[in-house]
């Protein structure tokens, strides 16, 4: 059993109760909610009479549903529209903030948190969304849950929850030149699997984890629900504080100094002791495509779809169900296989660094004819910063569209969404069969540089090779890289 | 096909209190790794109640096999316990998911393995996620695909699922499965639906908050 990690000691600060069932009471620390997975949970806290515990430690905003391209209101689509007011009401019946549309500070509900400074050190981070793990980021407990624990902690400020074993990825070496967070993270649960994580949090450490930004850290842990790890974290440094100080929530003066010196004091330490450990080597890690129906079906962009016979035999039958579904080839190259439609986004890679890596491929260069390629900013204060740097022209001009901040084509409940059999080039984070608003619609996860090269190429390619290309303005390494965002 | 709106569409009344057996027809969805977003596709998911979410169940799957996937079968229109693979319910957060299924008519599922958020998810719904080997879930779907008249009983306190045959079909077999002491207590004593539990501890919860110096703003240094 593990002790004296981060998870140890914040889940032993947020212990309020041992309850009957066995499982232990957590204190919340912050709660974020969304249009899509609260609604049901204010409609139960009414049949029970109840009211909400901490309204001052909820914070809501609208994400999933917006429309990209006009964003004026009533929506087009009149259940968008209602799920929005019906948030709207919500907050305002309970007294709870709501960054909406054009308030400035609007986004997706991960982008929008940790740029605020409501997301920091130590804290437990719960929200009705999977991808919640990307708070982990900042070494937070931070975990998805269903609308019924929405409720719980809407009444209670806590939930009801196990504790998860600790499993430490030690990721050593430097990731090459034109290797991404993503790819870091789809190469790690290519390995691991997506069940790999189930029943663990994963601690993400060693120097090539160190070394990366606080938006390429939150790129990692976002996804660390895609290998089956309901949380990961990184131990917060100096990098997290760097990126904290100055944020609206952040603390300052004297009460910035205590807070650093708690935050410190959370990191695992040197007697921590985990349940699992793994490791990797960063340097041996290429750009990374996924070519099936799971984000584990992934490869090195220079490798070959997988055939049966190369996969474990528990392997073979999600292999020969992708088979089908994507039309790809067992045995063939992925790159050169053509997309339709490219999209630059997500709470996995909607972030400013993430726009600049995919303008610093675009610049200078043009989409490829008969491609869509659209560009949607992880929240407004990105998409100023974006717009303010001139990024948004540099899309322009390469012929992607800019889009409204949003969740958009990650999950398509909004009117972007892929048509038929079309295969999209994506920045996001789940190849599901139908995830992109068509049943039949295919999906290639990759990093947002490489979706950039997907896009003037018309097909999958090493963005390497473009980034090494003469003559193309700009298209040096990506800005964003390796820079604090 | 059922009906979302058709009053017969969930003749079993939702979980309440202890839940210790489970007795029904049963269906089998076959694969690993079978996500949420296939339980139930994002369109869906634009709704302010979990009321008539019963056709959005598998809506992709079952649109995709022409009425051959196995909640379109005729004989197992009334089926109310589900037998799965690996990591099923992997994926998206959304508690549609087990809603849909719940509200189609599934009361139990039983299987190889879960993601966390899904098994979380039916736990506080009143449905439990039962754990068996690999080798006794295929026996388990084997069964019941050729004998769909079959039923199950999953007994919680003797862990351990009986097959009962129709008539025609063959004796009774069982199968042991598992269950994580926690749920195991929370489903048996009817304490799943934790609000309440939740909610009674209100001085712990204020004691806690005493722990917490960014509750706070880090504005006092009495805690360190």
């Amino acid at each position: 059993m593990s002790s004296g990690t981060l998870y140890d000691k914040v889940w032993d600060l947020h212990r309020v109760a041992e309850l009957p069932g066995g499982a232990t009471q957590l204190f919340i620390g912050l709660h974020l909610i969304h249009e899509v997975t609260s609604p049901q949970a204010f409609s139960a806290l009414r049949d029970l009479g109840l009211g909400v515990r901490h309204p001052e430690r909820t914070v809501a905003t609208v994400d999933h549903i917006v429309p990209t391209t006009s964003q004026a209101r009533p929506f087009a689509d009149p259940l968008a529209e209602e799920m929005l007011a019906t948030l709207e009401r919500n907050c305002a019946e309970h007294g709870i903030t709501l960054h909406g549309l054009g308030s400035g500070r609007q986004g997706i509900v991960h982008v929008i948190a940790p740029e605020l400074g409501l997301t920091q050190p130590g804290m437990t981070v719960a929200c009705g969304d999977s991808h919640t793990s990307t708070h982990g980021a900042f070494g937070a407990i931070a975990f998805g849950i269903g609308t019924s624990q929405v409720r719980d902690v809407l009444a209670s400020q806590s939930l009801a929850m196990n504790k998860l074993k600790v499993r430490r990825i030690r990721v050593d070496g430097v990731l090459q030149s034109g290797v991404a967070a993503k790819d870091l993270i789809l190469h790690i649960i290519r390995m691991l699997g997506v069940k790999g994580g189930v029943g663990y949090a994963y601690e993400f450490a060693g120097e090539a984890i160190e070394a990366l930004s606080m938006e390429e850290r939150m790129t990692l842990c976002n996804m660390a629900i895609e290998g089956g790890a309901r949380c990961g974290y990184v131990n917060p440094d100096a990098t997290t504080f760097a990126y904290l100080q100055g944020r609206p929530q952040a603390p300052v003066g004297e009460a910035w100094a205590r807070a650093v010196d708690w935050w410190r004091s959370l990191a695992s330490g040197p007697e921590a002791v985990f349940d699992d450990e793994v490791s990797f080597d960063a340097s041996l890690i290429a750009p990374t495509v996924t070519w099936g129906i799971t984000p584990a079906q992934g490869i090195g962009v220079n490798e070959t779809v997988p055939t049966a016979a190369q996969l474990e035999p528990d392997e073979r039958p999600i292999a020969e169900e992708a088979y089908r579904y994507m039309d790809l080839v067992p045995g063939a190259p992925i790159a050169g296989t053509p997309v339709d439609v490219c999209f630059i986004g997500s709470c996995t890679n909607g972030r400013l660094s993430d726009l600049r890596a995919a303008a610093a491929v675009a610049q200078g260069r043009q989409v490829a004819a008969g491609i869509k390629a659209f560009v949607v900013p992880g929240s407004e204060q990105v998409a100023a910063a974006a717009e303010a740097e001139g990024l948004d022209a540099v899309f322009r001009a390469a012929g992607f569209e800019w889009r409204e901040p949003g969740c958009s084509m990650c999950l398509a409940m909004n009117p972007d969404r892929l048509e038929g059999r079309q295969i999209s080039a994506s920045s996001s984070n789940r190849n599901f069969k139908g995830r992109q608003g068509s049943a039949s619609g295919r999906t290639l996860l990759m990093s947002p540089a490489m979706v950039a090269a997907a896009a003037v190429a018309g097909h999958v390619v090493d963005v390497r090779e473009l980034l090494a290309a003469p003559g193309a303005a700009g298209a040096s390494r990506p800005a964003g890289v390796g820079t604090p965002g | 096909m059922r009906s979302a709106s058709s009053p017969a569409a969930s003749p079993v009344p939702f979980p309440i209190g202890a839940i210790r057996l489970c007795r029904g027809q049963a269906v089998a969805v076959v694969g690993d790794d079978i996500d949420t977003d296939r339980i139930i596709p994002a369109r869906f998911l634009k709704c302010v109640s979990f009321e008539g979410l019963a056709v959005g169940a598998f809506a992709d799957d079952r649109a995709e096999l022409g009425g051959d996937h196995p909640f379109d079968h005729p004989e197992h229109q009334s089926a109310s316990i589900l037998v799965v693979n690996r990591n099923f319910g992997c994926g998206s957060s959304r508690e549609h998911a087990p809603q849909a299924l719940m509200r189609w008519g599934i009361r139990a599922v039983i299987g190889e393995s879960y993601s966390e958020i899904f098994f979380g998810n039916c736990l506080a719904m009143g449905i439990p996620c039962l754990t068996a080997g690999h080798d006794d879930v295929l026996a388990l779907q084997q069964a019941i695909t050729a004998d769909r008249a079959a039923e199950l009983v999953l007994d919680l306190e003797a862990l351990q699922v009986r097959l009962l045959g129709s008539p025609a079909a063959a004796a009774e077999r069982s199968w042991p499965f598992s269950l994580a002491q926690g749920p195991h207590r929370m489903l048996v004593s009817g304490q799943w639906d934790g609000t309440s539990q939740l909610v009674a501890h209100d001085e712990a919860l204020r004691l806690t908050a005493t722990r917490l110096p960014y509750l706070r703003a880090f504005e006092d240094d009495s805690i360190s």
